[in-house]
């Protein structure tokens, strides 16, 4: 074994730059493997089971996942409105813990402007058990006044603090250039992180968005007049979290708003996001087959490098026979150059899945405020350098036949 | 009884036209342990194959080999390789030096496979052979007559009963030939290893003294011209 080790190791440094290219290329291989495999399984987890600390989500007619993409991660547009009578309709039942209005219409520089009630910091749970803290002195917003509170990634990126005030801009992309709203918004406190997509909310009272100059609202004609009371049913809201007295009864509501046609109820939410996942787990498998693709490449370049050397090392064989050693020592130690360099291929996997990990869960967390838990150990990560190395060393058998059946004394003559 | 024996060892090789062609045919040849044989014979001669024959590097077509009482060239290739990495020493005309190992990792390379490595050993030969400041270089960085000298100390680490030398002043400025061959059979006696030094250099068969013609050991040679 000490001579196999010795004759390794001093191949691999003499063929030091086909060795380097060669493990940084299997490298890149298992580090993308154990990448879109966690990636894949952590983002599934981060979405679906997330420990959502309510039960559903009540809109506009139309589609459930949009529903949670809009409401439960801040993303894509609504589907529409439902009138405010449904709203406190829902709120009043018996079996409804909790009922908390969504509207939108604006945002500050991209990130999403929320109205909604004093709830939001009181009784809502984003998180089973988790409600919103403030940062140092921070408070809510009083729900008279053109208040808000900003997520923690919102205050971070746009450099916003207590105190601070904004004007918000129309729409929920922000169009450089364009002219933001009249109304001026203080800031009462910035939220503690919660490694949710509720970090990159701004949230302010629901009469802001209703008085927002340049909104219409149902039934009115013009913009309501400063100080003067909306009508009920000129109210609309975008969405209504709900939390339940008990889950199931969710099942009930859904019954009940299916037999209706003005609305939609996404309930039980994880089970609208499975569905969604198993809809697009076409692309991880896509993703799934190009890395394993790439592995094969590696395995090819791997047989490649040391086979292209095989001529140059036909005499060092013949040599090292000559020297005593036997056909299979000679063939081990190609097979176990081929394995090492896979080895040290997968160590630096182990760095290049780190990068795209990391790079991944900080895109993700910029797009949707939805943490990774990148210290999670995925199975893949024991496995694909286990694979690497299987690979590596059949990529070396070929050459290692080659080496075996090198004729000496011909070769030495 | 000698350290080393052939008995009416042959050698055939298949030619292109699908005939046998005989290289190798010595009825009788042995050694002593602690001798020193000359054998001379012109390129060609089949010399080379018959040196390959004695390390079990090429099985005969027919005859034996016997060392030490016991017919080594009967033995499966694994055992011969153990055999020869335990008994012998091999130092070729062109060195066979390995070039991604230093100098002193070339004479380790020798004991690897028979005694295992013993760096002290090795460094000890090398510096016995003037290489004390060389130990570290490649052959590359090494002049030719250096590098015969790591040759040498390779042949030698695994402290052989017998050392084979093809041709051992061939590549070698005519200045340090002998200078070799005389460092080569020290360094044998010194060790107690019996030598078979295989040549055509007139310098190297008259510091023997009395040389075997191989042109009388091998009857191939007398039958027609073969090629080793």
């Amino acid at each position: 074994m000490r001579s196999l080790l010795f004759i390794v190791a001093r191949s691999l440094r003499q063929h030091l730059l086909s060795t380097v290219i060669t493990v940084v290329s299997a490298g890149l291989a298992s580090g993308l493997v154990m990448s879109v495999f966690t990636v894949s399984e952590q983002s599934r987890t981060a979405f679906t089971g997330g420990d959502i600390g309510y039960d559903a989500v009540l809109g506009a007619k139309g589609s459930q996942l949009q529903l949670v993409l809009n409401t439960v991660f801040h993303l894509e547009t609504s589907p529409g409105n439902i009138p405010w009578s449904l709203y406190q309709e829902v709120k009043g039942r018996g079996d409804v813990r909790y009922a908390i209005p969504y509207a939108l219409g604006d945002n500050l520089y991209g990130y999403r402007i929320v109205g909604t009630t004093r709830e939001i910091f009181e009784v809502f749970e984003f998180q089973n058990g988790q409600k919103f803290r403030f940062q140092g002195d921070g408070q809510p917003f009083d729900e008279g006044y053109q208040e808000a509170v900003l997520g923690s990634v919102v205050a971070e990126k746009l450099g916003l603090k207590r105190g601070d005030t904004f004007r918000p801009y129309h729409g929920l992309q922000y169009m450089p250039g364009s002219a933001p709203h009249q109304e001026l918004y203080r800031i009462t406190g910035v939220l503690e992180p919660t490694n949710t997509a509720n970090d990159g909310v701004i949230w302010i009272p629901i009469e802001g968005i209703f008085r927002m100059d340049g909104h219409k609202l149902a039934g009115g004609t013009e913009e309501v007049e400063r100080g003067a009371a909306i009508p009920d049913e000129w109210k609309e809201v975008s969405a209504v979290m709900l939390k339940y007295s008990s889950p199931i009864r969710g099942k009930f509501m859904q019954d009940e708003i299916r037999r209706g046609d003005s609305a939609t109820l996404a309930w039980p939410i994880a089970s609208v996001l499975g569905t969604f996942f198993l809809k697009i787990g076409w692309i991880t498998k896509v993703l799934l087959y190009v890395a394993y693709l790439v592995v094969v490449v590696a395995g090819f370049g791997l047989l490649a490098s040391i086979y292209n050397t095989m001529n140059e090392r036909r005499r060092e064989f013949a040599i090292l026979r000559a020297l005593g050693a036997r056909k299979g020592t000679v063939f081990s130690a190609i097979v176990l150059e081929a394995s090492s360099i896979a080895l040290l291929g997968s160590l630096v996997g182990y760095l290049v899945y780190g990068g795209i990990l990391f790079g991944s869960a900080m895109i993700i967390r910029e797009q949707t405020g939805v943490v990774l838990d990148v210290t999670s150990v995925h199975p893949s990560l024991l496995w694909t350098p286990l694979g690497m190395v299987a690979v590596g060393a059949l990529a070396g058998v070929i050459p290692a036949i080659k080496a075996y059946s090198t004729d000496v004394a011909r070769t030495l003559a | 009884m000698p350290l080393l024996e052939l008995r009416d060892v042959r050698r055939a090789f298949r030619a292109p036209d699908g005939d046998d062609q005989l290289i190798v045919d010595v009825p009788s040849f042995d050694v002593d342990a602690g001798e020193q044989v000359a054998i001379a014979g012109t390129s060609g001669s089949g010399k080379t194959t018959f040196l390959n024959i004695i390390a079990g590097l090429l099985a005969p077509t027919s005859g034996e080999v016997v060392w030490d009482g016991e017919v080594v060239s009967g033995l499966g290739e694994a055992k011969r390789d153990a055999w020869r990495a335990r008994e012998l020493g091999y130092v070729f005309q062109t060195f066979n030096l390995l070039g991604g190992y230093t100098a002193l990792e070339n004479v380790t390379l020798g004991m690897m496979f028979g005694p295992g490595p013993d760096r002290e050993f090795a460094s000890s030969l090398l510096e016995r052979l003037g290489l004390s400041d060389r130990m570290g270089h490649r052959p590359a960085q090494l002049s030719i007559g250096q590098q015969q000298r790591v040759a040498l100390a390779r042949a030698l680490a695994n402290r052989p009963r017998l050392v084979l030398a093809d041709e051992p002043t061939g590549n070698l400025d005519p200045r340090y030939a002998l200078e070799a061959l005389g460092l080569l059979r020290d360094l044998c006696r010194e060790q107690g290893a019996a030598l078979i030094c295989v040549s055509h250099d007139p310098r190297v068969l008259d510091d023997f003294g009395d040389a075997l013609d191989f042109a009388t050991l091998n009857r191939a040679m007398a039958q027609e011209p073969q090629g080793s």
